[in-house]
């Protein structure tokens, strides 16, 4: 017994003594002399992309690894450098962000809460990660921004749709390119009533968790404004696959339009089923009988197949666009990958570079000088027209894309067609909206 | 009235693909003594089977137009499946269109090798070994099964269509007198239905009227006897293995064109088809279609907007609120044997 | 001392210096060279590692000694750390408050399911617990959002009450979690030549309430009430005919496994205040099943080894992406590199779970016993004496 103790004991003495001889020692905690987390002292600096690897979402990860490595392939001045040329501010110059190198780690959200804290932690930790992006839900997204909060780096927000992470939910450290619940039923609105009128009555069904709950919040509220009605607003659990039991009911509840707050998986089933179920060849009321899947992402729209064709929905940038950013976009992403980008592609990408355009302003990585920087920061040129970091909440305001499946597609990635483009100016809120109310961005914390 | 009459039909169908899922787990189980977690995903890969022979009969060569461009403003290339180059635009066509019923051809030989080679080349060796073994073990093979199949079809879903005929649905109210549209159903999921009782009623019928049948039969209740008569009892639920691969496999197949199949479908209905197996009876095959139509149809019902106002999120837990109460008022499930998976 | 024989405390006091000085053990690789990628010494992973340990120990005391193998264990671990974070909502950022009430609401939580659930046994167990933990998961996702926060899991926000505590902090940011003044995310670096270890207080304490849980149950493993639960896996119905009755022992055990797994849902909320419903869903009651057998079930350390393992693979190798591969292999020819790339590209990254799922297979081939076995077969290899009586009593599975 005191053998074993005396060895463990010569084990910590030596390793103390070692320590102290040859250690130079930096504590990384609140009180310490570091200027802000993971500040870069070499010739690179690190930045964390954090997408879903494995589960449902795999293939959007995918999708935004792919845009988050041209990214950086232009940022080191690889490439044909993409939207930079068409980019409004013009302090990237190719050569890393302030002269540094961009490197980058990657890890898997795994679609869960936890693991992408887990993988977002070591990328801070061990990897010394000054930036942190990515995900494909807003659970994740929410998740991860509070521990970028808390651990003094910036979080830029991936795929994220839900009112909440800008709203209830924001925080100083985070930012979000993305559009979000409110701006699809604004941009919806209009567009449905010139197609369908302004006597219907909608039936809602609604993913059982918080993103479902603020889109379904935000298009009922924008639809009834028009002289809608809703009729129902039923909620389905996370985890069903067949939606039959849930459309059923649609059939004789009186209702000539069907709303699926659904995204991913969910919104190809339920999609899928509503058509089965013949929904789209009925006569209500004299009309015919319409569906709407607000939020649409054209890789999930390919799982539907035939299904999406003539259903309106919304979504934050199409390949398809003519604007130069969008051009440069698609070409560079076409040639280097064989096919166009996604949705999810394209706001990773410019997440990147307006990340790497801020501290080339702020002329630091220090996050609250970075955040200061694009707080309140116009710009253009990036796909979506005239767009506002707004600062009280840290969210983009740009055009929105109404879209509609396309009757004859010409290939498989030729599935939207975009009806309208609906300026900014429509989908922009006041930050105290009772939707985004309850929530304080609080202080930009460094780290430091 | 008219939606409960809906709401059945719909638990029936979904119950019948339970019930398939759940006879080819407990045929394993109770031939085989063994817990395959890997079952969902042969479910999975039957799937795929359709989905993989429309991929084939898609094949197609590329001709240029030169009329229309791609997204990055190259001339279109415009591709034509092979088969239809082949067989006249006509047939090839129709062959496309009926890939799913061809895939239960193309699928049955697959699922079968599938099963033999699960069988011959793991699952032999845990017959002795502790049921966690198994468990580990098969729900490691189910892991690197779904995870191939991830690599080469990718993660998100993809759509396999039912045959044209089969699109719309029929009208059911009017049969019985209510008013046309009130009760109409899919197709597709009437001949899903109407297949998976097929396919139960041949498992059952295979199993009681042919000797190889009542060999078997002979073997899950006592098998050691069995041996000892001089049957080769392990060739038999070797095959055994092949057919419950086969029931899951069509199960998945004629799923595809109900819900795009993805890679990870297996685990989805992998816990809820335990679920049915324990609620039906370790061992019972006809406790395992019972539990399978009765948890369906309780589940459709408790998606009722009528009975969610009274019991918020009762759809969320439904299966498994009903499993605990049959497990505390039966025992052994509703038709399961004593000392079966017990200890 | 301590109350245990030779071979347990060599185990116990071989397990405290690795967890001690796992800042060392695990980064044995310079900052800077291509193998960095593989050190796990830093502070979350290392959190992980002895949190999941506390967990899969818990778990063993179950499964390992009475047999019952229970499918719905995340519930407690979940439940744990909802308690743990409405604690730091409610009433102050020290963990002490926080893990107690975390240990005390699963234990009750515990008490509950176990009471139903152990009317059954074998499969029929494991699916009523699977039930119940499905059940939680289920109406945490979702109906229970004022509770859970559901989908976004619970956070702490700026305006929690902390009654005695403080809302924010003097600069407007929340209060981090800390043990009476010394936060858990203090870190103190030291470099020694190139490299880097990172010495967290949150890992130590964690460390040290694992070696305690370690220690609770090599005493549990080798009391008489530890040969009951034995007694009861081996042959129930002999337990019944001798007049006793197995009922109150198995659901001691279990509610002290619950306990345990909700102790490591309070210090994961501690390490990292959220506290997610996914924590409660089957695959996380799954993985710790897997942690114990892949480790080897029933002996004591073998719960730790395959909590170790796993979370090892689900940290480091979900992290590797062709960009790291074409910087190991770039001394070999470019059409050999891309080759070597080609090969491995399947297997990590985004395939880790391919990874996974052949190695859990690989070990329960050839391992029976699990990783214990391993450690054993390699043993006999280096030992001369017979293996039967070299064999330490620690790691013989409990039949």
């Amino acid at each position: 017994m005191s053998k074993s103790t005396f060895t463990r004991r010569g084990v910590l003495k030596s390793g103390a003594v070692a320590g102290a001889g040859l250690a130079l020692p930096t504590i990384f905690t609140a009180s310490s002399v570091a200027a802000y987390t993971n500040a870069p002292s070499g010739s690179s600096v690190t930045l964390g992309f954090n997408v879903p690897q494995t589960g449902p979402y795999a293939d959007e990860g995918a999708d935004e690894l792919r845009a988050y490595e041209l990214a950086v392939e232009h940022l080191n001045g690889g490439g044909d450098g993409g939207m930079m040329n068409t980019f409004s501010s013009k302090a990237l110059q190719g050569n890393g962000i302030l002269g540094r190198k961009v490197d980058f780690v990657t890890g898997d959200t795994q679609t869960k809460s936890d693991a992408a804290r887990a993988s977002a932690k070591s990328m801070i930790e061990k990897d010394g990660a000054v930036m942190i992006t990515g995900g494909s839900s807003s659970g994740v997204a929410i998740a991860v921004q509070g521990l970028c909060q808390e651990a003094g780096v910036i979080f830029m927000a991936g795929l994220t749709h839900s009112n909440d992470t800008t709203g209830k939910d924001k925080k100083a450290n985070g930012f979000r390119h993305f559009f979000n619940g409110y701006m699809s039923g604004a941009a919806l609105a209009p567009v449905l009533e010139k197609m369908y009128g302004n006597d219907r009555t909608a039936y809602h069904l609604t993913a059982d968790y918080t993103w479902g709950w603020t889109q379904e919040e935000s298009i009922a509220a924008s639809t009834e404004a028009l002289g809608w009605n809703t009729v129902n607003k039923v909620r389905t659990p996370l985890a069903a696959t067949d939606f039959s039991s849930y459309i059923a009911p649609v059939l004789n509840s009186g209702a000539d339009v069907l709303v699926l707050n659904h995204y991913g998986g969910n919104m190809v089933n339920s999609l899928t089923n509503a058509v089965q179920f013949g929904l789209r060849d009925k006569q209500v009321n004299g009309k015919n009988f319409e569906i709407v899947v607000p939020l649409y992402s054209r890789l999930m729209a390919r799982g539907a197949g035939e299904n999406v064709k003539g259903i309106f929905g919304s979504t934050n940038w199409h390949w398809s666009l003519t604007d130069e950013g969008s051009k440069a976009f698609v070409k560079s992403f076409g040639t280097k990958y064989g096919f166009p980008p996604s949705q999810a592609a394209h706001t990773v990408y410019c997440q990147t570079l307006l990340y790497a355009d801020a501290c080339e302003r702020a002329g630091s990585h220090d996050p609250c000088a970075v955040a200061e920087a694009l707080e309140g920061f116009e710009f253009d040129g990036l796909g979506n027209g005239k767009t506002l970091y707004r600062a009280e909440d840290h969210q983009c305001f740009k055009d929105v894309l109404v879209v509609k499946g396309k009757e004859n597609p010409t290939s498989e990635f030729d599935l939207l067609e975009i009806v309208e483009v609906t300026p900014a100016s429509q989908v922009t809120y006041a930050p105290d909206h009772p939707m985004f109310a309850g929530g304080a961005l609080g202080t930009c914390n460094s780290g430091a | 009235m008219d939606a409960i009459i809906l709401q059945i039909l719909n638990g029936l169908d979904k119950g019948s693909a339970y019930a398939l899922i759940a006879l080819g787990l407990t045929l394993i189980f109770g031939t085989l003594g063994v817990v395959n977690f890997a079952h969902g995903a042969l479910f999975m890969i039957g799937a795929f089977c359709a989905v993989t022979l429309s991929k084939i009969l898609n094949i197609s060569f590329e001709t240029i137009d030169e009329t229309q461009v791609d997204f990055l403003g190259n001339p279109l290339k415009v591709k034509t499946p092979y088969v239809e180059a082949w067989f006249g635009p006509e047939t090839g066509a129709a062959l496309i269109d009926w890939s799913v019923p061809l895939a239960i051809f193309f699928s049955i030989p697959i699922m079968i090798a599938v099963g033999f080679i699960m069988e011959r080349g793991l699952i032999k060796h845990f017959y002795k070994r502790a049921h966690a073994d198994q468990i580990l073990v098969t729900f490691g093979l189910a892991i690197v099964l779904q995870e191939v199949v991830k690599y080469f079809y990718g993660a998100n879903p993809i759509p396999t269509g039912a045959p044209d005929v089969f699109k719309g649905s029929f009208d059911f109210g009017v049969l019985f007198g209510f008013d046309p549209n009130a009760i109409i159903y899919p197709y597709w999921r009437l001949v899903y239905f109407g297949f998976s009782t097929l396919i139960i009623g041949s498992v059952f019928a295979f199993l009681q009227f042919t000797t190889f049948g009542m060999v078997v039969r002979a073997g899950m209740a006592d098998r050691e006897t069995v041996g000892l008569l001089g049957i080769n009892i392990d060739k038999r639920f070797t095959i055994m293995f092949g057919i419950a691969a086969a029931v899951a496999g069509l199960a998945g197949v004629m799923y595809a064109p109900i819900n795009s199949p993805n890679y990870h479908m297996g685990m989805d209905f992998l816990v809820l088809s335990f679920v049915v197996v324990v609620v039906g009876g370790m061992g019972s095959l006809p406790g395992a279609v019972l539990a399978g139509f009765l948890l369906g149809v309780l589940e459709s019902f408790a998606s009722m907007n009528e009975i969610k106002s009274l019991i918020p999120g009762i759809d969320q837990i439904i299966i498994y609120l009903v499993a605990i109460i049959i497990l505390l008022t039966r025992p052994r499930g509703l038709m399961g044997r004593k000392g079966v998976m017990e200890e | 001392m301590l109350g245990l024989n030779k071979h347990d405390r060599t185990l116990l006091i071989i397990v405290a210096i690795l967890t001690m000085c796992a800042p060392f053990i695990l980064n044995p690789f310079p900052t800077d060279s291509g193998m960095a990628q593989f050190n796990a010494g830093y502070p979350d992973l290392m959190q992980r590692f002895v949190i999941f340990g506390i967990f899969a120990i818990g778990f063993n005391i179950l499964f390992g000694l009475t047999g019952y193998l229970s499918f719905g264990h995340a519930a407690f671990l979940g439940v744990g750390s909802y308690s743990a974070v409405w604690m730091f909502k409610l009433l102050s950022m020290n963990v002490i408050p926080a893990i107690l009430l975390a240990m005390i609401i699963s234990g009750l939580f515990a008490v509950l399911i176990g009471y139903v659930s152990l009317r059954r046994s074998g499969i029929y167990f494991s699916i009523l617990t699977l039930a119940f933990a499905q059940m939680s998961f289920n109406l945490a996702y979702s109906v229970l959002t004022p509770i859970t926060n559901g989908e976004t899991g619970l956070q702490l926000t700026l305006d929690d009450p902390r009654i005695l505590g403080v809302s924010a902090t003097a600069d407007g940011g929340i209060p981090v979690t800390s043990l009476f003044g010394l936060e858990m995310r203090s870190t103190y670096e030291m470099a020694v030549g190139p490299w880097a270890f990172q010495f967290n207080a949150g890992y130590y304490l964690c460390a040290l309430i694992m070696l305690a849980s370690f220690y609770l149950s090599i005493r549990i493993f080798r009391s008489p009430f530890g040969m009951m639960l034995r007694a009861v896996k081996s042959n129930q119905t002999r337990l019944n005919y001798t007049g006793l009755n197995p009922r109150p022992y198995t659901l001691a055990a279990f509610v002290i496994s619950g306990m345990y797994a909700g102790l490591a849902g309070g210090l994961m909320a501690s390490m990292d205040p959220l506290a997610g419903a996914e924590r409660m869903q089957w695959t996380a009651s799954g993985e710790v099943v897997l942690m114990s057998i892949l480790g080897g079930a029933g002996t004591l350390i073998g719960p730790v080894l395959g909590a170790g393992f796993i979370k090892y693979f689900e940290n480091i190798f979900s992290k590797i992406n062709d960009t790291v591969l074409h910087n190991w292999f770039a001394f070999l020819p470019d059409g050999l590199e891309d080759a070597v790339v080609f090969i491995i590209h399947p297997f990590i990254g985004k395939g880790w779970h391919l990874t996974l799922g052949i190695l859990f297979m690989l070990v329960v081939i050839f391992l029976p016993g699990g990783l214990v076995e391993g450690g054993q077969r390699i043993r006999r290899l280096f030992s001369k004496k017979p293996a039967d009586d070299g064999k330490p009593a620690a790691t013989k599975p409990a039949e």
